[in-house]
């Protein structure tokens, strides 16, 4: 399905590195425009009046939003192109797609919530419940893998690894500046076989954000942040 | 007979559920208008079924659609699967073949749903706020003496723990119950304010005392400091006068002890 594609993302961005990483699975060349967040150009407000955020995919001129629904759209539209993303038995789609919601709900956006809650107290509270999540992925890595290999696809990468594969360097700056272990090579060895093996592939070399940038990133917003709070 | 294991078409099918789960009516919808008949278990969910918890082991949550003895989980997952199985099947496909058009779905449902967990964690809160919390200070607020007040608060505090757990979930880290903009919540629970202020004065001790409901504290600051808020809400001596005025009637109607 030929057709121009613009991604309009920010380099930072678990979620627009999931687009990315979709992308380049399926070997196709697109724009990438970076957004400046604090000054967002009509093309993002426009594609994206609803929730105004990034990731969106402009293919043939027409905007997809939201990064798992980017994603498979992306399966979908390039079905012919590259690797598929999800297994073929409709089972084996369904238990998939169970554990991608799991991710989305129990583990992002829990641990999202730890950017957002004001007290110690209750960031806490919050990581004891992603930490808790992650723990319960670890069946699911188990279930999803079938014994066929590291990744959630088995011996190749699919939908959940993409999804998860977004938030691997972030897991690591996470790690750096709290040193708290979101993935526990004891509590989860599974997980932490897969992160290995996900960041020696290609694609992961090739897309993931820097580390030292993402940590650099985390410092100075949190320095802002502070910054805001004490002169509220 | 052995039901066949596996996703044929032909397999048993069997939804587990509640009959008021609107979850759950989401799949009967799906599965009534591909025209399939199931086997229905309605779930107590004070006491689930073995078959839910070994079903759902993660969740324990209705719906759970059975097909040929394996487990589907997540209404939405369910949705997708019962499409794809039964792509052949009568009436249109639930999700469109168009992959634009299947993403402008997606991206839909998933708006849909968000909105409708955030509208039922808001409605639990509700029920926190009127039928827990409105009840138990009420209790407060009509004592007359510092014997009642004195049982009356200790009634009402574990309540207010309630509610400050409630704030939390509900709120998510943002300024007030519906988020960052006042709710319904916010409303019904932040117009007593006044009152609540008044009732702690009599009693003597600050109900949404700042070290023990810290969240509940900086809300109730917050909301009166709304514009809209500050422009309705009664002088607070007024209502002093006003409150002296019901205690006295209390006290007089009650007759001498």
């Amino acid at each position: 399905m030929a057709g121009e594609l613009k991604l309009l993302g920010t380099w930072v961005s678990p979620f627009v590195t999931r687009a990315k990483l979709a992308l380049h699975i399926k070997g196709l060349s697109y724009e990438n425009v970076e957004e400046d967040l604090g000054n967002k150009s009509e093309l993002l407000v426009s594609s994206n009046p609803v929730y105004k955020s990034v990731p969106v995919l402009i293919h043939s001129g027409n905007p997809i939003c939201e990064s798992s629904v980017i994603v498979q759209y992306i399966n979908d539209a390039f079905a012919g192109v590259g690797p598929s993303f999800l297994p073929a038995d409709p089972y084996e789609r369904a238990v998939t797609r169970f554990w991608a919601v799991y991710v989305e709900d129990k583990v992002v956006n829990q641990w999202a919530r730890v950017f957002r809650v004001k007290t110690d107290e209750e960031r806490a509270e919050v990581m004891h419940q992603t930490l808790e999540a992650v723990e319960v992925l670890e069946g699911g890595l188990k279930e999803c893998s079938g014994g066929k290999g590291a990744f959630f696809g088995g011996d190749s990468i699919g939908y959940i690894d993409i999804l998860l594969g977004g938030l691997v360097s972030w897991v690591k700056a996470t790690e750096s500046l709290s040193g708290i272990k979101l993935i526990d090579t004891t509590k989860t060895p599974l997980l932490a076989a897969w992160m290995e093996h996900f960041c020696e592939l290609h694609v992961a070399k090739t897309i993931l954000q820097d580390v030292n940038a993402v940590v650099e990133y985390a410092k100075a917003l949190q320095a802002r942040m502070a910054d805001a709070a004490v002169n509220n | 007979m052995e039901a066949a294991r596996g996703g044929g078409e032909g397999a048993e099918l069997r939804l587990l559920g509640t009959w008021s789960s609107p979850w759950v009516i989401r799949v009967k919808v799906a599965l009534g208008l591909k025209g399939l008949s199931y086997e229905y278990v309605e779930e107590v969910l004070a006491s689930k079924s073995d078959l839910l918890l070994k079903s759902n082991p993660v969740h324990k949550k209705v719906p759970v659609l059975i097909h040929g003895g394996r487990a589907v989980c997540e209404s939405v997952v369910i949705l997708q699967y019962v499409d794809e199985v039964w792509a052949g099947a009568s009436g249109t496909p639930i999700l469109p073949s168009d992959p634009y058009d299947r993403a402008t779905a997606r991206f839909w449902a998933t708006y849909v749903n968000d909105t409708v967990a955030t509208w039922h964690e808001m409605i639990q809160c509700l029920r926190v706020t009127c039928l827990q919390f409105f009840p138990s200070w009420r209790a407060l607020f009509r004592s007359t003496t510092d014997e009642q007040r004195t049982e009356a608060f200790k009634n009402v505090v574990p309540v207010v723990d309630t509610l400050e757990r409630a704030l939390r979930e509900c709120s998510k880290g943002k300024a007030f119950f519906g988020g960052d903009a006042v709710g319904l919540v916010d409303v019904a629970l932040g117009s007593h304010l006044v009152w609540i202020s008044v009732v702690d004065e009599v009693v003597g001790v600050r109900l949404l005392d700042k070290a023990r409901f810290p969240a509940l504290a900086a809300w109730a600051e917050r909301f009166l400091a709304v514009d809209a808020v500050k422009e309705v809400m009664p002088d607070v001596r007024k209502v002093m006068e006003q409150y002296k005025g019901f205690l006295a009637k209390w006290i007089a109607s009650a007759g001498p002890s």
